[in-house]
């Protein structure tokens, strides 16, 4: 695979054994190669059969309410000179457009005959997502969530719960994300022969980086064809966060041809990147293998993993997509850092704009969207059209945006 | 002392082969040497050095317990190899064992360089197939290292002779699904995948996960080359409440699974 071939024209990337370039592949215990072998069989398989296809259609149009609106934000788009569309993956069912994958694959997982499947989740929101395609699709769901993290997402071990989820607190290393997917890698290898990991994002070994792209790929061929029909043609600029990446690639995977069309990673730049304290794989790690792929992770010069650190919780991941990785060396997307401030400036400037709670996540790719837009108006000499794609709610982030904007209580914001 | 050799010496005298695992800086540096040199004195033929690492899959959660302990106190890679080149010097094969983003990033020449120079004989790579070992294969060759990949019962018939085909020392059979750890009962899969693996290779076969006490290294060691045994020597260290205690526990334990693998019968 040479570095000047081009990403996205269907079936190229990756290669067979699952190489974006140099990235991606396979580091795994040899007891799941088989497990990874059938799954990638069975989903090649499934793409190519109508049936799966019309099923899956069928379950995101009736059941998660895809295709989501283009909005064309107005008040937003005079606020800050550009044209802002935004994609609202906050519509849909379970609130981001996680539930695009989650229905692929709990779909190909019974096609598997594998009626047990498990997932690792951060702030829970990969975990719900999980349940919910679980409780629909007839399948016994565990989900390994930090045991820091159950404590600070209470309601979302609720939620799981109510919908028939068991979810497991991971008590190793620190607590955290990282750590529920070693333990969700712990279980499948155990228990591979009956059980399907219900991979949260665009990463760890393939052909989960391509299979999950080609779940929520769909993002971006919607709003290609939204802009055509909405637009009479293509945006300047497609813009997305990206934690592991997978409402970036879903979003940009359909755009990649499209060579005017500029495509924006925005990153977790928590703190700031110098200080550390950050979840900005691209711009602020390094080469390595974390989770069963070659790709950019945040770790000390021993090669062990660091900690990340994010307000938000979904984009607070020491690694990133491999997907992501190629196509940042290869320069078809830009990747930069949001810091924690930035992220929720641009979150407060939306819901009073616009009158949209956007998840914090989706507000680090609004905050680089605003960040852009000076270099590109003059640029192109004119007013830029750009799509956000507005990944997720902010429901879950109201306790977190409440207390960083100190109106949780009625005393007078911090920040605010 | 090669690998080779030392499964040679124990195939003449009719018993398998004791490897014990325990990782580098753990509970210290010293205390690690310390444990290393006990087992050797007690029994135990090849000791199997683990460089900690944060995220260890392919172990359960007593290896990680010892290797979380390790790297809070500050173990670095520099501090695994002067283990490995301590507890080389006692005269024991020591093999090595560890993930493999810490040699990536190392740098894959330069770890295999150095752990050569240490007396290392060779390297376990758990999460490493040969799919994606081009600068492994290379490196080892380059610097004389022996090189273990792991086969499971899942594997194909396919996968295991083409990874043993790029074993060289001996092939790493990893006897049960599932990730390291003492059990109650070892696996009644073991035997099979070992009659797999000698269908395609002369190179002795060592079988882990799940051996805990005398009793099951016999079993193991009644159809397989190498018994190797981590979690419940690392759990000796793990309970005792002072360093001179655990090694004495260690010492017991070793000593226990060094007869183990000695009443075996062919």
């Amino acid at each position: 695979m040479s570095a000047t071939a081009t990403a996205g024209e269907s079936g190229l990337l990756p290669d067979a054994t699952g190489h974006f370039g140099r990235y991606g592949g396979r580091f795994v215990p040899e007891a799941l190669v088989a497990a990874l072998d059938e799954l990638d069989a069975a989903y090649r398989h499934a793409m190519a059969d109508d049936a799966f296809q019309a099923e899956f259609g069928a379950l995101l149009r009736d059941y998660a309410g895809a295709p989501s609106l283009l909005y064309r934000a107005e008040r937003l788009s005079a606020r800050v000179g550009a044209q802002i569309l935004l994609k609202r993956e906050d519509l849909n069912h379970t609130g981001a457009h996680k539930v695009r994958n989650v229905l692929g694959q709990a779909l190909l997982s019974k096609r598997m005959g594998k009626n047990r499947v498990i997932a690792e989740t951060g702030a829970g929101q990969h975990g719900v997502a999980s349940a919910t395609a679980a409780a629909l699709l007839d399948l016994e769901c565990v989900v390994y969530m930090g045991e820091v993290d159950t404590e600070r997402q209470a309601l979302n071990v609720a939620r799981m719960r109510m919908l028939g989820a068991t979810v497991v607190p991971v008590t190793t290393g620190s607590r955290t994300l990282k750590d529920a997917c070693n333990e969700a890698l712990r279980d499948w290898v155990a228990n591979v022969a009956h059980t399907h990991y219900l991979l949260g994002t665009a990463s760890g070994p393939h052909p989960f980086p391509s299979m999950v792209r080609d779940f929520v790929r769909g993002i971006g061929v919607e709003a290609r064809q939204q802009c055509l029909d909405q637009l009479g043609r293509l945006p300047d600029a497609v813009t997305a966060c990206v934690g592991g990446g997978s409402n970036a690639i879903g979003i940009f995977h359909a755009f990649v041809p499209d060579a005017d069309v500029r495509l924006y990673g925005f990153e977790a730049g928590g703190e700031g990147v110098e200080t550390g304290r950050h979840a900005a794989s691209i711009t602020g790690g390094s080469l390595g293998v974390l989770h069963g792929a070659r790709t950019y992770l945040l770790q000390d010069a021993d090669g062990q993993t660091l900690d990340s650190h994010s307000i938000s919780a979904g984009l607070d991941y020491p690694a990133v997509g491999p997907e992501h990785a190629w196509l940042a060396d290869a320069g078809r997307a830009t990747y930069a850092p949001v810091t924690d401030a930035e992220a929720m400036d641009a979150f407060q400037l939306l819901c009073r704009t616009e009158g949209i709670i956007p998840a914090i996540e989706s507000s680090h790719a609004l905050a680089g969207t605003l960040k852009i837009i000076p270099a590109l108006t003059e640029e192109l000499g004119r007013e830029p059209t750009i799509v956000v794609n507005l990944s997720g709610r902010g429901d879950k982030d109201v306790q977190t945006a409440g207390t960083y904007f100190g109106i949780l209580d009625g005393r007078d914001g911090q920040h605010g | 002392m090669s690998i080779a050799v030392a499964f040679e010496k124990a195939r003449a005298e009719g018993r398998a082969l004791l490897v014990g695992c325990m990782p580098a800086g753990f509970p210290t540096v010293d205390g690690s040497i310390a444990a290393m040199t006990a087992m050797v004195e007690a029994g135990v033929d090849v000791i199997e050095v683990e460089l900690p690492y944060s995220d260890p899959v392919m172990d359960g959660p007593v290896i990680q317990k010892a290797s979380d302990i390790a790297l809070a106190n500050g173990v670095r890679l520099a501090d695994g190899l002067r283990v490995i080149e301590a507890v080389a010097a006692t005269g024991a094969p020591v093999v090595t064992m560890t993930y493999w983003n810490p040699i990536q990033k190392y740098g894959v020449d330069a770890f295999a360089r150095d752990l050569a120079a240490a007396g290392g004989t060779g390297l376990i790579t758990p999460d490493l197939i040969p799919d994606e070992a081009d600068e492994w294969l290379a490196a080892s060759d380059a610097y004389g290292l022996d090189r273990t990949f792991l086969v499971s019962p899942s594997s194909t018939d396919a996968r295991i002779a083409m990874t043993v085909a790029h074993c060289r020392g001996f092939v790493y059979a990893t006897a049960l699904m599932g990730v390291t750890g003492a059990r109650e009962q070892t696996s009644a899969d073991a035997p099979a995948l070992v009659r797999r693996v000698r269908a395609v290779t002369d190179l002795p076969v060592g079988v882990g996960l799940g051996v805990g006490n005398g009793a099951q290294a016999t079993e193991v060691g009644s159809f397989a080359d190498g018994v190797i045994v981590g979690s419940a020597l690392i759990r000796c260290l793990l309970g005792a409440p002072d360093l001179a205690a655990g090694l004495d526990a260690l010492r017991a334990l070793s000593t226990e699974l060094a007869a183990g693998v000695r009443a075996v019968r062919r």
